[in-house]
């Protein structure tokens, strides 16, 4: 598939601008690739067209046709604009502007309106259509949505968006109950701008589940994508002009996905003039973020001022150390001081997350061969059109891995397998061809086993594999009955003529016939439904570019190992594309640079974390440090790119760099560590100052560095165990966030809601009531239980982006954990 | 009389009309010029002069010809385009001040006094919740109202901007025209107002109703 890319390359003539493009790419992306401008009010780049505005009007080869729909060919030459597409435009812009609010000096979008843009773009300064107003109501959709029907123009980027990108869905139209179009207008104007306005007069967008609330995970993206003011965040309506705002350029802080985002700052208000964010944007045509991006901001530090006598306290702390506790919500130059503090002063690093995803890479480091996967996110969504995950719940650990299980649905005509014990309604939903099989809790061994026993090349695999693998296929012959079509001959006299025909005649007929069935053992070991290899043969038609996806609960399992193993293996002989996605925002990062160790007693430095002496960015500790939108420095991302991320706010207090500095260890800046990163672990010797964080019009990222996959010391090969079944028994919980919330730093965000609490399927919550209490370590924990509409089953989530050192202490080594509810 | 001398100038290539006065000759020696200092001293001419200051004296004296405006208890009127401390008006037919708080007099302001904040309030409005100008900034230049939509911020008399404290004079209050003083609320004449031919120049967009 790769090799595609430079295979189907077409040329073809944009207003005589010779253009190179992909075959099938749409006319629409190929100009704005070659710079040449096209207007379009409803296409979304990484999404299906909508077909809604019809603006994007161009002539290819003598035919109108929609840029935003039509495949580039080669040879083509296409026109942007000429008199009748002009006139088509003008009058689609004045059809948008009838009965559209004039109150542009109070809109949130202040002048970056698409609306406003277009209509100044193509000269419309007069109206000549009319028709009577429908009274529209303001609404607010969720705790962040609010949406202002009198401002939308129906481009439907909002439902695109939620539909084909994030899988929410959560968005439609609904009657818009307008009255209807003069009839005589059809004879008299452009006929697109006449078919447009038909289609706008009759909706309006609505929540889809007809309750007036979205119910969704609160992302946020349509409020990004919306050309007008029509949908805003409740937050942020009507305190600020785009204009005031100074955009930083930085990396969303709180998962591994590490999005390029924008924070959006001015001063807090006349009386307090400092620095306050008011939003996050992003480029919303390249990367889509999650609610916790978008709203979980306001992370930082405010209250830390240079306190003298607690940084001569911290001195001491360090000199005193025996161990360091942290967690991976860090720069790659804090984990790089924290590494140098083990090698100068031997003090012991422990980071529970990340350990036990260098654990999990080395060991499929020592299998393969290579210290990275193959996999790429961004490449899978534009090619991969079958997918796998395992191993990670898709809907809360990483949202942009949902949106790619979404994507390949929605773009790339996809189907998709989901494995998890946790069933999950909106994964069921993201596509025809998805399939959720909720298995039992650590079957992730059989799972891999299954993917190879079915696509491996068999002359690759090792032949203790092969044998293993065809132990569990038994063949029987099962009778069937069928129905075929048998040939008749009959003999007809004709009524007429008198003459006798004989003609053949199709009957249907109903035989029994033996047919072989090869039935394998290995998939009840994971719960498989019954039809379960049929579903996936049908899954299979037409597929041509596998994905894999495996998560967090392969690193916290009793077989971790093995599973990194069988993962070597599924890359090394199957034609699937693995991609890992860690646990934490830079848990790659902290797994990278340094060398971790297990539990560790001493005297211990807690950075964001418990310790005897705290180090903390939430402002609580004994020493303060800058949150990471306040602070320069790179991430490690799941997409393997060290990525820089900016201070989008003021910091008055000391930094890490700062204790190095005393202990003799330091740097003038933090960022002088960027080019100190390890280059034999894949890291570049590169300034900070010289690594980009933009997006080009074509779509290309231009953000930070690859990571250079490292070749390990492969001495024998290594044959994956064979898989072990522990089952639990009682109540289980699954050490899983809910959605938006990932760390301390999201759960002090304001505009971030869900609480720390027990999430439950709606029918276990009929068991369990309201609160329900249980113990970790002899501490007593009393929670809300909350129904998570979308769970089903019995297992129970405990969330760890609070009390995580108690959360990860009880969880151990596996994600499944049996768990003593009591009812409180 | 005149004599008209054109002058070329080689560095200008225009032509300059100069005009020479008939001022007689200047005595050269001692006699001729005693002679001129004595005649001009005790001419007359002197207290012709001196008789006119002291009519005038008179006049203002005893006839009421004072011309003296006794600021600060007196103020000379100033032309209503005069950019002094600004107002903030109201609505007439509701009192509701017209600011709508779009933010472009924050924008325009070249010297960056201007400051608001602004909230979305109970009735689903824009609200300016905060609004001030820095007198010790402003140069009084006049973009503010003349880039205001609403004609809401427009220029005022009040050009004594000394005060105890700023703050006098800094807050949207009081710069707002006072409730009761609504009906004696003025359109500002001066930058930013309503051209003469708006209603003309204005092309109408047609309704359905």
């Amino acid at each position: 598939m790769g090799d595609m890319m430079n295979d189907n390359k077409i040329t073809l003539k944009i207003d005589g601008k010779t253009c190179q493009a992909q075959e099938g790419e749409y006319i629409l992306n190929v100009a704005r690739a070659n710079g040449i401008f096209i207007p379009a009010i409803c296409y979304l780049t990484r999404c299906s067209p909508t077909l809604a505005c019809r603006i994007c009007l161009v002539e290819a080869d003598g035919k109108r046709v929609y840029s935003c729909n039509t495949k580039a060919k080669d040879g083509m030459e296409v026109t942007v604009s000429n008199q009748e597409i002009l006139e088509e435009r003008r009058a689609i812009m004045e059809v948008y502007d009838v009965n559209h609010p004039l109150q542009c000096g109070v809109c949130d979008q202040s002048g970056s309106c698409e609306l406003q843009n277009y209509t100044l773009e193509l000269g419309v300064d007069s109206q000549s259509y009319t028709i009577a107003d429908t009274a529209r109501e303001t609404a607010n959709w969720s705790s962040v949505l609010h949406y202002d029907p009198a401002l939308c123009i129906v481009c439907e980027r909002c439902v695109t968006v939620c539909k084909d990108m994030m899988g929410d869905n959560a968005l439609g139209t609904t009657p818009r109950g307008g009255s209807e179009l003069n009839k005589e207008l059809k004879d008299t104007m452009p006929k697109d701008a006449y078919a447009m306005w038909n289609k706008l007069q009759k909706s309006v967008i609505a929540p889809s589940n007809d309750t007036g609330s979205t119910n969704c995970s609160d992302c946020g993206e349509c409020i990004a994508v919306c050309p007008t003011g029509a949908l805003v965040s409740r937050d942020f309506e009507y305190t600020s002009n785009a204009w005031e705002l100074k955009r930083t350029p930085a990396t969303c802080a709180h998962c591994s996905s590490g999005c390029q985002i924008y924070y959006e700052t001015k001063p807090s208000s006349i009386s307090d003039r400092s620095e306050k964010i008011y939003r996050v944007t992003n480029e919303w045509n390249y990367v889509s973020l999650c609610g916790a991006g978008r709203f979980g901001y306001d992370f930082e530090n405010r209250t830390a001022v240079k306190n003298e006598e607690a940084f001569a306290n911290a001195i001491e702390a360090f000199k005193a150390a025996k161990v360091i506790r942290f967690n991976s919500v860090i720069t790659n130059e804090e984990a790089l001081m924290l590494q140098t503090l083990k090698e100068k002063l031997g003090i012991k690093l422990i980071n529970p997350d990340a350990k036990a995803f260098q654990e999990f890479l080395s060991a499929y480091g020592l299998a393969s061969g290579k210290t990275l996967w193959n996999g790429d996110y961004k490449e899978m969504m534009q090619t991969s059109d079958f997918i796998i995950s395992v191993g990670s719940s898709l809907r809360n650990d990483n949202p942009n891995v949902r949106y790619v299980f979404n994507n390949i649905q929605k773009m790339n005509k996809g189907a998709g397998l989901y494995f998890h014990p946790v069933g999950d309604s909106l994964i069921a939903g993201l596509g025809k061809n998805v399939a959720c099989i909720e298995h039992n809790v650590n079957r992730e061994e059989a799972i891999l086993y299954w993917i190879l026993d079915k696509f491996a090349d068999r002359d690759k695999l090792p032949a203790e594999i092969s044998e293993y693998l065809a132990s569990f296929h038994t063949k029987t012959t099962k009778t069937v009955s069928e129905t075929v079509m048998e040939d008749v001959k009959e003999t007809v006299v004709d009524e007429t003529s008198g003459e006798s025909k004989e003609v053949v005649k199709k009957v249907p007929k109903t035989i029994q016939k033996e047919i072989e069935v090869d039935s394998s053992t290995l998939l009840e070991a994971f719960d498989a439904p019954v039809d379960f290899a049929d579903i996936v043969e049908k899954f299979l038609a037409k597929k041509e570019s596998f994905a894999l996806v495996v998560g967090e609960d392969m690193y916290f399992h009793p077989q971790a190992d093995n599973l990194a193993n069988l993962l070597a293996l599924i890359e090394s002989t199957t034609e699937f594309k693995v991609a890992i996605v860690p646990p934490k925002t830079n848990s790659l990062g902290v797994a990278l640079i340094c060398d971790l160790d297990d539990d560790a007693d001493g005297y211990t430095i807690g950075y964001n974390e418990a310790g005897d002496f705290r180090l903390s960015a939430l402002g609580d500790g004994d020493l303060d440090m800058p949150a990471l939108n306040q602070q320069e420095g790179t991430l490690t991302n799941m997409h393997k790119k060290v990525v820089p991320t900016n201070a989008a706010l003021s910091y008055d207090g000391y930094e890490l760099n700062d204790i190095m500095n005393a202990l003799g260890l330091g740097e003038r800046l933090t960022i002088d560590w960027t080019k100190e990163l390890p280059v034999k672990k894949g890291f570049k010797a590169v300034e900070f100052d010289s690594l980009p964080n933009r997006y080009t019009n074509d779509g290309a990222e231009h953000r930070g560095y690859m990571l250079e996959s490292q070749k390990t010391k492969n001495t024998a090969s290594i044959i994956p165990a064979k898989f072990t079944v522990n089952d639990m028994s009682g109540d289980i919980a699954y050490r899983c966030n809910p959605q938006r919330q990932f760390n301390e730093f999201t759960a002090k965000a304001h505009q971030i809601f869900e609480p720390f609490a027990l999430y439950v399927s709606p029918a276990k919550a009929e068991i369990l009531g309201q609160k329900v209490a249980f113990d970790i370590n002899g501490k007593e924990f009393v929670l809300d239980v909350v129904i998570d509409e979308k769970m089903s089953g019995e297992i129970v989530k405990l969330p760890d982006f609070k009390h995580s050192s108690e959360i990860y202490a009880f969880f151990g080594k596996n994600r499944f954990k049996p768990i003593t509810l009591r009812k409180v | 009389m005149h004599e008209e001398i054109i002058h070329t100038d080689s560095t200008s290539k225009e032509k300059q009309n100069y005009v020479m006065l008939e001022l007689g000759s200047t005595p050269a020696y001692g006699w001729p010029a005693f002679k001129q200092v004595v005649k001009r001293t005790v001419n007359g001419e002197l207290f012709v002069g001196l008789w006119i200051t002291l009519k005038e004296m008179g006049k203002t004296l005893f006839k009421g010809g004072k011309h003296t405006t006794m600021y600060p208890f007196e103020k000379m009127p100033i032309s209503p385009r005069y950019r002094a401390i600004h107002n903030m008006l109201r609505l007439l037919e509701s009192g509701h001040y017209r600011c709508i708080g779009c933010g472009l007099c924050e924008k325009i302001c070249i010297s960056n006094c201007i400051a608001m904040e602004t909230r979305y309030d109970e009735n689903q409005r824009k609200e300016v919740s905060e609004y001030t100008i820095n007198f010790g900034r402003c140069i009084y230049c006049g973009y503010c109202a003349e880039v205001c939509p609403e004609l809401a911020i427009v220029h005022g008399g009040r050009y004594e901007t000394a005060s105890e404290q700023r703050a006098s004079f800094s807050l949207f209050d009081d710069m707002l025209t006072p409730i009761d003083m609504l009906k004696q609320q003025q359109e500002f004449a001066g930058f930013g107002s309503v051209t003469p031919n708006a209603d003309a120049a204005i092309k109408k967009t047609p309704l359905a109703y």
